[in-house]
């Protein structure tokens, strides 16, 4: 008896001191904090759960808005942040140190509308201007009709209806506005919220999506992923090479297929490719190039990075279809784990 | 013997704790408000410009100063009707009888309502009705918002009127009878006035109720950075505003933000202080 448990007890020293030679960090009993985007939190809460389960690793995420996300993340008060818009050159030299962006899944928005019996409506880049800056005011427009031909559009007043938070996805829409007419960069321009000429404001995707469905002649834009699941009606919109896409899982990867920069941070709306569809983006998890602030020990630096290397792994990247987010190409999912690779713990890389 | 000092003891520490609250809260809006006053000037409150476009930020707090007031005196309008005779009801025709309970009893149930109920049951029943009457834009606007409003400040200032009404010495309403007064003419010449104060005071917190209400107005008014030129046209309020851009705003924006907080807290002051002034003077 005395002598097996010596063994064991042997056994035991041994295998710690061959894990200490591998410098093998256990990673099992960290948990970690992380606050920001709402856009992607549907399929953060799922993947992290998985994870959880998996490995061991606790993941608590605040879905607190893409802003409070930069803010925690500079207060240092979390081990990585999440932004639905990449920070700025200016933004990125005002934080305390170097920040790298992890794309994890993608999004899009989608154009909803409410018009019974008129499926399909294709909208084009100048339709689009015309109905949001209020040139067009009929749904029975001559422009309108002329672009959706067969269709049969009633004799209605549109009502815009737009976010009245400040929003990532009135980001993407601004930024895609914004490329396909000047006027509406002169008169409107991009941001988070903005000056609408014309419409309603309601709060959050749900507060769009029920105000859409609850009125008829409206039109607003929406998170595909609420859109997805919700199966709300939406139009097709016309890509940079002239196509009329309709939003799918397909059609948002699709934007992500040409030239990335290497450190992701890139507005992918008005794609080139000519099977995308044309307001899609990138959503990111932010963190610090050096992860050794704050008193923050090693092992959770190590979770952090594992856990972000795991997100863009092909496995995680599966789930995101399932909650109606489109995953990021293999070609992105390569960048970002190069980007994970350069992130050290006082000055040496922890993967 | 010690138990009136400990007694003193806590009621002083406790009310000097409301106290810090207090002042903690007027100093933190205030410091937070100083970068927006700074870079506008008293431009900040009658400037009708409200821009959160980046590289061309211009806030001004005139539409929701605007929108606020323009809601909540119309609410206080809509309410005043319908409340008072609820008082009066209560309180002085049919005191004690069964109709006046449960009448009572629904009304004190409308308080309890959530506002987010309000907001919804306005949002899918309100709403189109008032779609089908053509009023506003598509049934959203200040008027839409006004009205549930109005309901929702109906308990307030119908609670304490009633309950002032209630309290009217028997002795003052019999003398008025004796000397040959009807109901009518005893309601206003004895029971309103002795009840005067009290009811203005239930009224002052109705309208204070009116002017920091968000959910629901934030459902219903159409968050439209405007000025309303009509009361049939969309705006916005407030509280309904910084309930809204709070989340991604930093920055200018954030602390234009707390300037409108802090204008509002500065206008529910206003209105209590001119609340007791009236009371005062009446009494």
């Amino acid at each position: 008896m005395k002598q097996a448990l010596v063994i064991l007890l042997a056994l035991f020293v041994l295998a710690s001191c061959q894990s200490n030679k591998k410098k093998e960090v256990s990673t099992s009993n960290v948990s970690l904090t992380a606050a920001g985007a709402t856009f992607p939190m549907p399929y953060y809460n799922m993947v992290f759960k998985m994870y959880t389960d998996k490995v061991g690793t606790a993941v608590t995420y605040g879905g607190i808005g893409s802003g409070g996300g930069i803010k925690s993340l500079a207060d240092k008060v979390v081990d990585f942040g999440a932004s639905d818009a990449f920070l700025e050159d200016a933004k990125l030299a005002e934080m305390p140190s170097t920040v790298v962006h992890i794309p994890t899944c993608m999004g899009a928005v989608v154009l909803a509308y409410n018009l019974p019996g008129v499926d399909g409506l294709k909208l084009s880049s100048e339709l689009l201007e015309k109905i949001f800056l209020g040139e067009i005011t009929k749904w029975n427009d001559a422009a309108i009709a002329k672009n959706n031909e067969g269709l049969t559009l009633p004799n209605q007043d549109i009502t815009v209806v737009y976010r009245s938070d400040g929003s990532g996805t009135t980001q993407i829409f601004s930024d895609y506005m914004s490329k396909i007419s000047t006027k509406w960069a002169e008169k409107v321009g991009t941001g988070k919220s903005l000056n609408w000429p014309v419409g309603i404001g309601a709060k959050g995707n749900p507060g769009v999506a029920g105000t859409i469905s609850a009125t008829a002649g409206t039109i607003g834009y929406i998170g595909s992923e609420y859109s997805f699941s919700m199966k709300i009606q939406t139009a097709l919109v016309q890509n940079k090479s002239g196509n009329y896409v309709e939003p799918s899982i397909a059609s948002i990867s699709a934007a992500a297929k040409g030239n990335i920069p290497e450190d992701t941070r890139v507005m992918l709306t008005n794609s080139d490719d000519p099977e995308s569809y044309p307001i899609s983006g990138f959503t990111w998890i932010i963190l610090y190039k050096e992860q050794a602030y704050n008193n923050r020990s090693i092992e959770q630096a190590t979770a952090t990075v594992k856990l972000l290397d795991w997100l863009t792994s092909s496995e995680a990247q599966a789930v995101a279809e399932k909650v109606h987010y489109a995953p990021i190409p293999e070609a992105t999912a390569i960048k970002a784990k190069n980007i994970l690779k350069s992130i050290t713990f006082e000055g040496k890389p922890i993967l | 013997m010690n138990s009136d000092k400990i007694t003193k003891i806590v009621l002083l520490s406790v009310s000097l704790i409301i106290i810090l609250i207090a002042g903690g809260m007027v100093f933190s809006l205030v410091d937070g408000a100083i970068p927006a006053f700074k870079h506008f000037g008293l431009k900040f409150i009658v400037s009708n410009n409200w821009d959160p476009t980046e590289g061309r930020e211009n806030y001004g707090a005139l539409p929701f100063i605007a929108g606020t007031l323009l809601t909540s005196v119309l609410a206080l309008l809509i309410a005043l009707p319908l409340s008072f005779s609820t008082s009066l009801f209560l309180g002085e025709y049919f005191r004690k009888t069964r109709m006046a309970k449960i009448l009572g009893t629904m009304v004190d149930l409308l308080a309890g309502i959530p506002s987010i109920v309000y907001g919804l049951w306005g949002f899918y029943t309100l709403r189109p009705i008032l779609i089908s009457m053509g009023i506003g834009n598509q049934g959203f606007g200040v008027f839409t918002a006004s009205l549930i409003l109005a309901i929702m400040i109906i308990p307030y200032a119908t609670s304490l009127s009633n309950e002032i009404i209630s309290m009217v010495p028997a002795d003052l309403k019999e003398a008025a009878y004796s000397l040959g007064a009807t109901r009518l003419e005893v309601i206003t010449t004895v029971t309103v006035p002795a009840a005067r104060s009290g009811i203005i005071a239930g009224y002052i917190l109705a309208f204070g109720r009116a002017i920091g209400e968000t959910m629901a107005v934030t459902m219903l008014i159409g968050n439209a950075n405007l000025i309303p030129t009509s009361i049939f046209d969309t705006g916005n309020s407030m509280a309904s505003l910084i309930a809204n851009q709070f989340g991604e705003a930093d920055g200018l924006k954030l602390s234009s933000l707390i300037a409108i907080g802090l204008i509002l807290l500065v206008m529910t002051g206003m209105i209590n202080a001119i609340g007791k002034y009236i009371i005062r003077k009446m009494s």
